[in-house]
């Protein structure tokens, strides 16, 4: 008796997920590709403006995965994502080299700005990238590091790199999160970080700009489409759809353009065709 | 406390207003929840009335696993169904990754230790003589448990809102198998994390009010519904 209820009982629990999968798992079968991408083109609100265009004008449905820099390419790698737009320059050209990514193309740039309370602790206002963080670390202030494995965090990791500084103590916090909660708690704890220009504008706190225009800084993104050398599932015709298309006019006037009315200059500047920076 | 008030005020605009995304985003959190307590009713109660009413071996290893899993962290689950579900994983073929069905998942995965370790405890705490009670009153064995579940309906309604009250709340394993894909797989959780790091706290906030009425209005459903007198057979 207790096992024909149990029997019974299983059959209806199997009844009960299918019936719940049938209909969800129903519109998103059909042409639908995974993109992995990072916090800042998400936060900044830069895909809610592109993909609702780009499944009008391709019919593809798109599924953002946004993560840092670090983690997309790694979906990439294992074949989980079908595209990556991505800014980790020296992550990337050593991704494309093992062989399973197809093209690697320049889409855009925006900068990186080192931020900073006001009183500016460490004197940094005005110095180059390098020179400020020597100056952050031998004044003992706080840095807030996203510690993330990010483009953002890459980047800084190659400043320290260059300043010949290995950072750590109770001056270096790692936050392990985005852009936007990095600057938070550097804003609540009078610490230095290093961001994005498109977080940084969005939600600045009373951080200010302490350190730009240093070629150091230069925050580069590319669209890399996977091949089935990844996994099989993998959808190149998808990735390369998408590529081609953030690289078309339409897409990259629209990129110029975003954040004009908000910030009142545009977050982001199209780089199709032009040369790569990062070679 | 400007950010509370505004989030206050965002929470009745988008829902008296009737913002489509924000009902879009409350449907689908109660539609995933309440199936994943569902699924984890229907596997735990039993597995839970096993337990706690026969004796076999490895037993209290059964036990001891469900009460782990009262405590195990969620995200731990999100970690092993993202990994199952992979298109690498042994899941794969079946594309449920960011989809609804894999937070169900995952949440029913969550969800069903709760149920098991509750219930258990629940029929344990009626008199041990209950079932032999009835059947010597002349009820059959399937009457008699069905009159059991009667008894310990109190707590087994408990276990439920724990069950539900652990699922809608859960941010790490939606997040991580839903991917919180817009229109698709976005929950009322996912979508406070993802306004708090836009920076739109009121917004935030707004999420989380409209979570804690739903996660009311169910429990309110579940509290009244044992006020009425169970019918019996």
């Amino acid at each position: 008796m207790i096992g024909q209820n149990r029997t019974v009982l299983a059959a209806l629990a199997l009844l009960l997920l299918v019936g719940c999968g049938a209909p969800a798992a129903g519109p998103s079968a059909e042409r639908s590709l995974i993109l992995a991408t990072t916090t800042s083109t998400q936060d900044s609100g830069l895909l809610d403006a592109l993909l609702p265009a780009f499944t009008a004008d391709t019919g593809w449905q798109v599924k953002t995965v946004a993560v840092g820099s670090g983690q997309a390419i790694e979906l990439g790698r294992r074949g989980e994502a079908d595209v990556l737009l991505v800014h980790s320059p020296a992550a990337e050209e050593e991704f494309v080299a093992e062989g399973t990514a197809g093209r690697r193309r320049l889409v855009m740039h925006n900068d990186f700005v080192l931020v900073g309370p006001a009183s500016d602790p460490a004197g940094v206002r005005g110095a180059g990238a390098v020179e400020a963080m020597t100056r952050i670390a031998g004044s003992g202030a706080v840095f807030v590091s996203r510690g993330d494995d990010s483009g953002t965090h890459a980047r800084e990791d190659r400043l320290w790199e260059s300043a010949g500084i290995a950072p750590g103590g109770p001056w270096y916090q790692e936050t392990g999160q985005g852009m936007g909660a990095t600057l938070r708690v550097a804003d609540e704890n009078g610490g230095y970080t290093l961001s994005d220009r498109a977080t940084w504008l969005s939600q600045a706190g009373s951080l200010v700009v302490l350190g730009e225009g240093d070629p150091g800084l230069l925050n580069v993104y590319h669209v890399i489409e996977m091949t089935t050398g990844a996994g099989e599932r993998v959808q190149a015709d998808g990735a390369a759809a998408f590529a081609d298309w953030i690289l078309g006019a339409p897409a990259q006037e629209m990129i110029g353009d975003f954040g004009r009315a908000e910030y009142g200059q545009p977050l982001f500047v199209p780089d199709a065709g032009k040369p790569d920076p990062t070679g | 406390m400007d950010v509370l008030l505004d989030g206050l005020v965002e929470a009745w605009r988008l829902l008296v207003g009737g913002d489509a995304d924000t009902w879009e985003i409350t449907a689908l959190t109660l539609r995933v929840s309440l199936t994943a307590t569902a699924v984890a009713l229907v596997l735990g109660v039993p597995l839970g009335a096993v337990v706690a009413l026969t004796r076999f071996r490895g037993r209290r290893v059964v036990l001891a696993a469900a009460n782990t899993g009262l405590g195990l962290p969620p995200v731990v689950i999100g970690l092993f169904v993202t990994v199952l579900l992979w298109r690498s994983g042994p899941l794969g073929a079946f594309e449920l990754l960011y989809t609804p069905t894999a937070m169900i998942v995952a949440q029913a995965a969550i969800a069903t230790p709760v149920v098991v370790a509750l219930a258990t405890v629940a029929l344990h705490q009626v008199d041990p003589d209950f079932l032999v009670q009835m059947q010597g009153l002349g009820a059959t064995r399937g009457r008699a448990l069905l009159a059991l579940f009667g008894e310990a309906r109190l707590p087994l309604l408990a276990a439920a809102m724990a069950a539900f009250g652990a699922v809608v709340s859960e941010v790490g394993a939606a997040q991580m198998v839903g991917g919180n894909l817009a229109g698709e797989t976005r929950v009322l959780t996912t979508a406070a994390v993802l306004a708090t790091s836009r920076g739109d706290f009121a917004l935030a906030i707004a999420f989380g009010m409209i979570l804690l009425l739903i996660a009311f209005a169910v429990n309110l459903v579940l509290t009244l519904a044992h006020h009425r007198e169970p019918a019996r057979p």
